[in-house]
């Protein structure tokens, strides 16, 4: 006993079991930065060859056509794709996600909130190709070319950009609701003992205290809109095209990797590098928008207490 | 919290004097009245998928059409046999991968990690952008170090398998740190002062408290792995597969592919028959999602 107490506390033997399991978890978390960076390996390595071949032909080309003889380079055909479809569902997602958010965050009683909340879930959930086959085959001939008897092609941005709007309205409405939320009650409290009315406490103190997370909530939005590769390779059609007419087919940078990786493009050919250069056009614009929402949510973040 | 007065109340009784003539009931209810709308606007997208696809498809789900091949030339005898298996094969090498990667990092993150140190800000920022990479880009990294390259493991049941955990990954990690960071600080006290090492207190206290949350968290990761369609067809899915696949080393084939597969094709046979496939795959989405929400109230300690 006494042997016990005189020997001095905390060096304990080490212990190389606990070392080694710690050195074990360390590898684990280790993994997810090795895929990112084996991610921008696998991209580089094969777009390097690609822009060895092309050079500047990718940005000075007008016409986006690699597996046509001649070729041609030019990315922003896929881009203009890209972009109006991404528009078109933001039209969607924005208002009806911000309204969704207002409405769980400052009206609805918490009954209904239990049954609104599991009903985005399910939206969360609805896999992405499901999405595409009901742009293709409901919202282009039922709602658009029968309902409203729009002269529209079988494959079209519109009704691919409508799906994809209600694909992103979960993920705005919410990341939204969480930052509304996590306004304190004492300033609604206060605007309403100003006598502000519901209305007025959700648009002018709720709303301009939560920016930051709405902001951040729209620019993720666009960041899956952009990233969406299955609605629009089923809905939106394969052909690169110029131009803002949502009836028309437009192919997006996701629809031309999707394609060519179905078909049969052999390792080394012009074809197969050509999906890696389209991934690291993808890879930066989806990664700075990410950087670009983590950074608004840090500096505009209002913080309470 | 500190108690607070419902705001209708205070509103109600501050509104009638000071407010008069100013506050217009009609904008208040027409505001009201749009959010409304933006709530139903969901609800009824939500419900015009799952009955147009329910009036597409119902007819031609059956016994048979769970066990048949697909077939190019007959639609009334195809199935989704090998579909279904594939992707049964490619859960299992999934969730093989993720569960224990994915445990050990919230673990490492949670318990280990100098909250303040560089590496570990490193790590979190890492996985915060992972989770906002596009599902197609894994792909890439699957064809490029998975199907080719250095494992060169071929278009396989574990290359694509291993490509979808990759993608789910971060929605593992950061479930699993959610229901770590739950476990109080008292339990993890108590263990240690009755003299377990670190480790041990981890893993007979803190991992079995959190058991509930990452198990959820790991069902509604195999449940997003499910329904991805894109990275498998960078990594190399076949379209018509005629055989059911009987192993981890068999070609890549997967329910959502196959629907796209049918998707595809123009004939309006092969539209019913993909309407099926849709209804099989969110069934199966919508038992496992069920499972997780069960799982979480029937276990959910509150402490």
């Amino acid at each position: 006993m006494i042997g016990a107490a005189t020997s001095p506390l905390g060096v304990a033997k080490p212990r190389r079991g606990e070392q080694l399991i710690r050195a074990l978890l360390f590898l684990a978390a280790a993994v997810s930065v090795l895929t990112t960076a084996l991610i921008l390996v696998a991209l580089l390595k094969e777009a390097v060859s690609f822009f060895g071949e092309v050079g500047l032909d990718f940005f000075t080309d007008a016409e986006w056509s690699p597996l046509f003889n001649p070729p041609s380079f030019g990315i922003w055909q896929l881009l203009n794709g890209t972009f109006l479809i991404t528009g078109i569902a933001m039209l969607v997602a924005v208002p009806i996600g911000l309204g969704i958010s207002v409405y769980l965050s400052e009206y609805a009683h918490p009954r209904i909130r239990r049954v609104v909340k599991p009903v985005l879930e399910v939206l969360v959930g609805v896999p992405t190709v499901v999405f595409g086959y009901f742009a293709l085959s409901f919202v282009t001939p039922t709602i658009l070319q029968d309902i409203l008897g729009l002269e529209i092609q079988v494959f079209n941005a519109l009704a691919a950009g409508l799906a994809m709007g209600f694909m992103i309205v979960p993920t705005i409405a919410s990341i939204s609701e969480d930052s509304m939320r996590a306004v304190p009650q004492g300033l609604r409290e206060g605007a309403f003992g100003l006598g502000a009315t519901k209305r007025q406490v959700a648009t002018k103190v709720v709303f301009p205290a939560a920016i930051s997370g709405i902001v951040a909530s729209i620019v993720l939005g666009v960041s899956r809109g952009v990233g969406e590769t299955m609605i629009v390779l089923v809905a939106a059609g394969l052909q690169p095209n110029f131009g803002v007419n949502p009836a028309e087919g437009f192919a997006t940078i996701t629809t031309f990797m999707g394609a060519t990786a179905k078909g049969d493009n052999p390792a080394g050919t012009i074809g197969y590098e050509s999906i890696f250069a389209c991934g690291i056009t993808l890879f930066v614009l989806t990664l700075a928008m990410n950087t670009v929402a983590i950074r608004f949510v840090r500096k505009y973040r209002e913080v309470y207490e | 919290m500190r108690p607070s007065v419902d705001p209708d109340t205070i509103a109600g009784a501050v509104r009638a004097p000071l407010a008069e003539g100013r506050t217009n009931r009609w904008l208040e209810l027409g505001f009201q009245g749009s959010l409304l709308f933006c709530v139903f606007a969901a609800f009824a997208v939500l419900a015009a998928l799952i009955g147009d696809v329910l009036a597409d498809g119902l007819g031609s789900l059956s016994l048979d059409f769970i066990t048949d091949t697909p077939s190019r030339i007959v639609p009334e005898a195809s199935g989704i046999g090998p579909a279904l298996a594939g992707t049964l094969f490619l859960m299992a090498v999934c969730a093989a991968f993720i569960i224990p990667v994915g445990i050990a990092t919230a673990v490492y993150l949670e318990e280990y990690a100098n909250r303040e140190s560089r590496i570990a800000r490193f790590i979190e920022l890492n996985i915060q952008n992972l989770a906002a990479v596009p599902s197609i880009v894994y792909g890439i990294l699957g064809l490029a170090f998975l199907v080719r390259g250095p494992l060169s493991l071929g278009n396989t049941m574990v290359a694509g398998g291993l490509t979808l955990g990759l993608l789910v990954l971060p929605v593992l990690i950061v479930a699993g740190r959610e229901a770590i960071r739950a476990v109080p600080n008292s339990i993890r006290e108590g263990s240690m002062a009755l003299g377990a090492t670190k480790w041990q207190t981890i893993w007979k206290q803190v991992l079995p408290a959190a058991l509930p949350g990452i198990a959820t968290g790991a069902i509604l990761s195999l449940s997003r792995a499910i329904g991805e369609t894109a990275p498998l067809i960078v990594v190399g899915a076949v379209y018509f597969a005629t055989s059911v696949p009987s192993s981890f080393g068999d070609d890549v084939t997967a329910l959502p592919i196959q629907i796209f597969s049918w998707v595809s094709d123009p004939r309006e046979e092969y539209k019913a028959l993909a309407a099926a496939g849709i209804l099989v795959l969110m069934a199966i989405l919508l038992a496992m999602n069920a499972v997780a929400i069960w799982l979480r109230n029937k276990y959910e300690q509150k402490w």
